[in-house]
C-alpha cells in the first residue's frame, strides 16, 4: 500500500505527555515539519522550557538543551553567538516567557539575537495545576484567583507581541492561533517564516501561538477551542506585529 | 620568557583566553568590572564571543548554552552577583556542562561593601545552589596564580565535566604584579566534546538536561556526579606548605591572606616561635591530609580568614580533634596586618598550653 502521509522525522517516536485536547502537540508538529521542510534538521538546536513543554527535549529529534525556568532566551543567546550557522529555536510557555523570564525575553529581543522563539500562550500555568499566568484573561478562573482574575488585585494580562513590537531590533513578530484548521495552517506558515528568517540571518523572530488547556480551563476540548476563538483572541488579537521583510516596522 | 606587569583581572582574562576560552558573558559589578571590560575588547579580535548580559542570571545561562554547545565559556562576578548565578550553576553542575566562574569576593552579606573579603567560602565549597553538587574551587594568592589557575581551570572543567570556580578576594582583583604568561593554545589542540549539543539530528542527537524526573534515574545520576567528586578529590588536591615540618603553631589561610600569614610566620620564627603556614589552593576538594600530617607535630592551629570563620570548619574536620584549632578573622572589607596575626598565633599557643594543663 502506498504511504500517503507520515509523521515528520523531526519528531521522535516518544509518546507525547500532553493532556487530551491540548494543542501543544500540534505546535510541536508545526515546528518540526517546518524545520524538516527547510532542510535544517542537521543544524537545529532546540531549547526546552520549564512548564508543560519541559519534556520537549524528548520529542524534537535534534540536539536539545533544557533550560532553567525562564532562561531559555539567554541559553539560546549563548549557543547562537558561538555557533551562528546553526538553527537555534526556543519553545516557551507563558509563565516561563512572560513571568519569570520576562527580562531574558525582552533583552534577547532588544539585542536582536538571531534566534526564533515559539511562545505558547494558554493563559494558565498548566504543568503546576492551573495557577494564574501573566496572560490569564480578566475574569478567567485559576487556582490562585478562584473567583476569576480581578484587575484590582491581579493586574492585567500582558500582551507580549505588542510589548516586543516597541523594540527596534526584532525582525518578525506574529501572533497566531490553533483553534481551527484554518488557523493551524496559518500558524504553520508563520512558524516556518520565522525559522526561515533566522536561517537567512535576518534577526530575532517571535511567534506567539494561542493554545488551549481544556484540563485547567475545566472545559471539554471543543469548548476550549471555542473559548480561544471567542475570548482569548479578543484579549490577544491575532496578526503580524512586525515584519521587516514587508517593511512593517 | 619575560614577565610583564599585569592587573589581577587582566591576568585572569589572559589565563582564560590562552587556554581556549572563546565565550565570555558578564554583568557589571565592583570589584571585577575590569574582567568584562577586558574581554569585551579582546574577544572580538580573536573570534570569540562577548555579551554584556542583562543580569548575572542571564550571564550564567548564556554560559550554560555556550558551554553546552562545546565552547570553553566563562563568566565572572563578585559576591552578590555570584549569589544570583547559583540557580544556573546548580543546573550546569547537574547537566554536566564544563565552565569557569570567577568570583572576586567583596564584603557581605547583602550588598555589603566593595572591599576585599572571603565570606563566600561556604557558598563556593559546599554547593552554593540547591541540590547535591560541588564546584572545583581554586584560590589564587598572586596575580601569577590568578593567570595560571584560570588557565588550568578550563582543562579541569573539561576533564571532569564540572563547573570550576576561581575564588579570589578583592585584593587579587586589584593587585598589579609581574606575570609570565602561558603560551596561546591552539583551539585544535583542545579535545573535542562528543556530548556537546552543536547540531545533531536523529541518532546523532544529544540532550543536555538537569530534569531527571524518575527517582530510579536521578539517584544513579547524582551518584555518578559524586564519583566524579571522589575522583577529583583523589587527583586534584593542592596546597602549599610553608615551614610546616617542625612547626608548633600552624597558621592556615587561603588567597592573599596566606601571604600576610607567611610574613607573620617568619616574624614569629625570629622571635623563637616555630610557626608554619598551610595554604590550601584547592578549597574543594579540601587538602585535609596536610592538616592530618601537621597535627602530629603541632601544638595548635590558627585559621585566619577575612570572614567570621568559614574555612575553619574544614580545618577542624581535617585536624579531627587531635589538636586545638583557633580562629582569627576580620570582616567588612578590613584586612588584618602581620602584627595582628603574630599576636593571634601567640594567643593560640597560650590557649593550647592552658587547655593541656586543664
Amino acid at each position: 500500500m502506498a504511504k500517503v502521509f507520515q509523521k515528520t522525522k523531526m519528531l521522535t517516536d516518544a509518546h507525547l505527555h500532553y493532556c487530551p485536547g491540548c494543542t501543544h502537540g500540534i505546535v510541536h508538529r508545526l515546528v518540526a515539519e517546518s524545520i524538516e521542510e527547510l532542510g535544517l534538521q542537521d543544524k537545529a538546536i532546540g531549547i526546552a522550557p520549564v512548564g508543560c513543554a519541559v519534556f520537549a527535549y524528548d520529542y524534537f529529534n535534534c540536539d536539545m538543551q533544557e533550560a532553567a525556568h525562564g532562561r531559555a532566551p539567554a541559553v539560546a543567546t549563548g549557543i547562537k553567538r558561538c555557533l551562528p550557522d546553526r538553527l537555534v529555536f526556543v519553545y516557551q510557555g507563558d509563565g516561563d516567557l512572560a513571568s519569570i523570564g520576562m527580562a531574558e525575553t525582552v533583552h534577547a529581543a532588544a539585542r536582536g539575537e538571531n534566534i526564533t522563539i515559539i511562545f505558547i500562550n494558554n493563559s494558565i500555568y498548566g504543568m503546576t495545576g492551573g495557577q494564574m499566568a501573566p496572560t490569564t484573561l480578566i475574569g478567567q478562573k485559576a487556582t490562585t484567583c478562584q473567583n476569576g482574575r480581578d484587575p484590582a488585585v491581579n493586574g492585567y494580562p500582558i500582551r507580549v507581541c505588542e510589548l516586543l513590537a516597541t523594540l527596534d531590533a526584532p525582525y518578525y513578530i506574529e501572533r497566531v492561533s490553533t483553534h481551527d484548521v484554518k488557523h493551524v495552517l496559518a500558524a504553520k506558515k508563520a512558524i516556518k517564516k520565522a525559522l526561515r528568517f533566522q536561517a537567512e540571518g535576518r534577526g530575532y523572530s517571535f511567534v506567539e501561538v494561542l493554545v488551549s488547556c481544556p484540563t485547567n480551563w475545566h472545559m471539554k476540548p471543543i469548548e476550549a477551542l471555542r473559548f480561544m476563538a471567542e475570548e482569548t483572541s479578543k484579549t490577544f488579537p491575532l496578526g503580524v506585529y512586525r515584519d521587516k521583510s514587508e517593511g512593517r516596522e | 620568557m619575560s614577565k610583564i606587569l599585569l592587573h589581577g583581572t587582566e591576568a585572569i582574562c589572559e589565563g582564560a583566553i590562552r587556554n581556549g576560552c572563546r565565550a565570555f558573558f558578564g554583568y557589571p559589578i565592583t570589584p571585577q568590572n575590569e574582567v568584562p571590560e577586558y574581554m569585551s575588547a579582546v574577544m572580538p579580535k580573536i573570534g570569540g564571543v562577548f555579551v554584556q548580559a542583562e543580569s548575572e542570571v542571564a550571564a550564567i545561562n548564556m554560559v550554560y548554552g555556550a558551554g553546552g554547545a562545546g565552547v570553553r565559556a566563562m563568566t565572572s562576578s563578585s559576591s552578590p552577583g555570584i549569589s544570583l548565578k547559583q540557580e544556573g550553576i546548580s543546573y550546569i553542575a547537574c547537566a554536566r556542562i564544563p565552565c569557569v566562574v570567577v568570583n572576586i569576593m567583596r564584603a557581605g552579606p547583602g550588598l555589603g561593601g566593595i572591599l576585599p573579603a572571603q565570606g563566600d567560602y561556604f557558598q563556593a565549597t559546599k554547593g552554593g545552589g540547591h541540590g547535591d553538587y560541588h564546584l572545583l574551587v581554586l584560590a589564587p594568592s598572586s596575580v601569577q596564580e590568578a593567570c595560571d589557575f584560570t588557565y588550568r581551570a578550563f582543562d579541569l572543567a573539561d576533564k571532569y565535566r564540572v563547573p570550576v570556580m576561581i575564588l579570589a578576594d578583592g585584593m587579587i582583583g586589584q593587585l598589579m604584579e609581574p606575570v609570565e604568561l602561558p603560551p596561546m593554545r591552539a583551539l585544535s589542540d583542545i579535545p573535542k566534546k562528543d556530548w556537546a549539543t552543536d547540531g545533531g539530528y536523529g541518532e546523532n542527537r544529544r540532550v543536555l538536561n538537569s530534569l531527571i524526573i524518575k527517582p530510579e534515574e536521578l539517584e544513579p545520576h547524582v551518584n555518578e556526579m559524586q564519583r566524579t567528586y571522589d575522583e577529583i578529590a583523589a587527583n586534584e588536591k593542592m596546597c602549599e606548605k610553608f615551614m610546616t615540618d617542625d612547626a608548633e603553631i600552624v597558621i592556615t589561610a587561603y588567597g592573599t591572606v596566606a601571604r600576610i600569614c607567611k610574613s607573620a610566620a617568619k616574624t614569629l620564627r625570629k622571635q623563637g616561635i616555630k610557626a608554619g603556614v598551610i595554604r590550601p589552593i584547592t578549597l574543594y576538594p579540601f587538602p585535609s591530609e596536610a592538616y592530618e600530617e601537621a597535627a602530629n607535630g603541632a601544638k595548635a592551629f590558627l585559621t585566619v580568614e577575612l570572614s567570621l570563620g568559614q574555612m575553619v570548619e574544614d580545618v577542624r574536620l581535617s585536624v579531627n580533634g587531635k589538636k586545638p584549632v583557633y580562629f582569627y578573622g576580620r570582616t567588612g572589607g578590613n584586612v588584618m596586618d602581620e602584627e595582628e596575626i603574630v599576636q593571634a598565633a601567640k594567643d593560640a599557643l597560650a590557649k593550647a598550653e592552658l587547655a593541656k594543663e586543664v
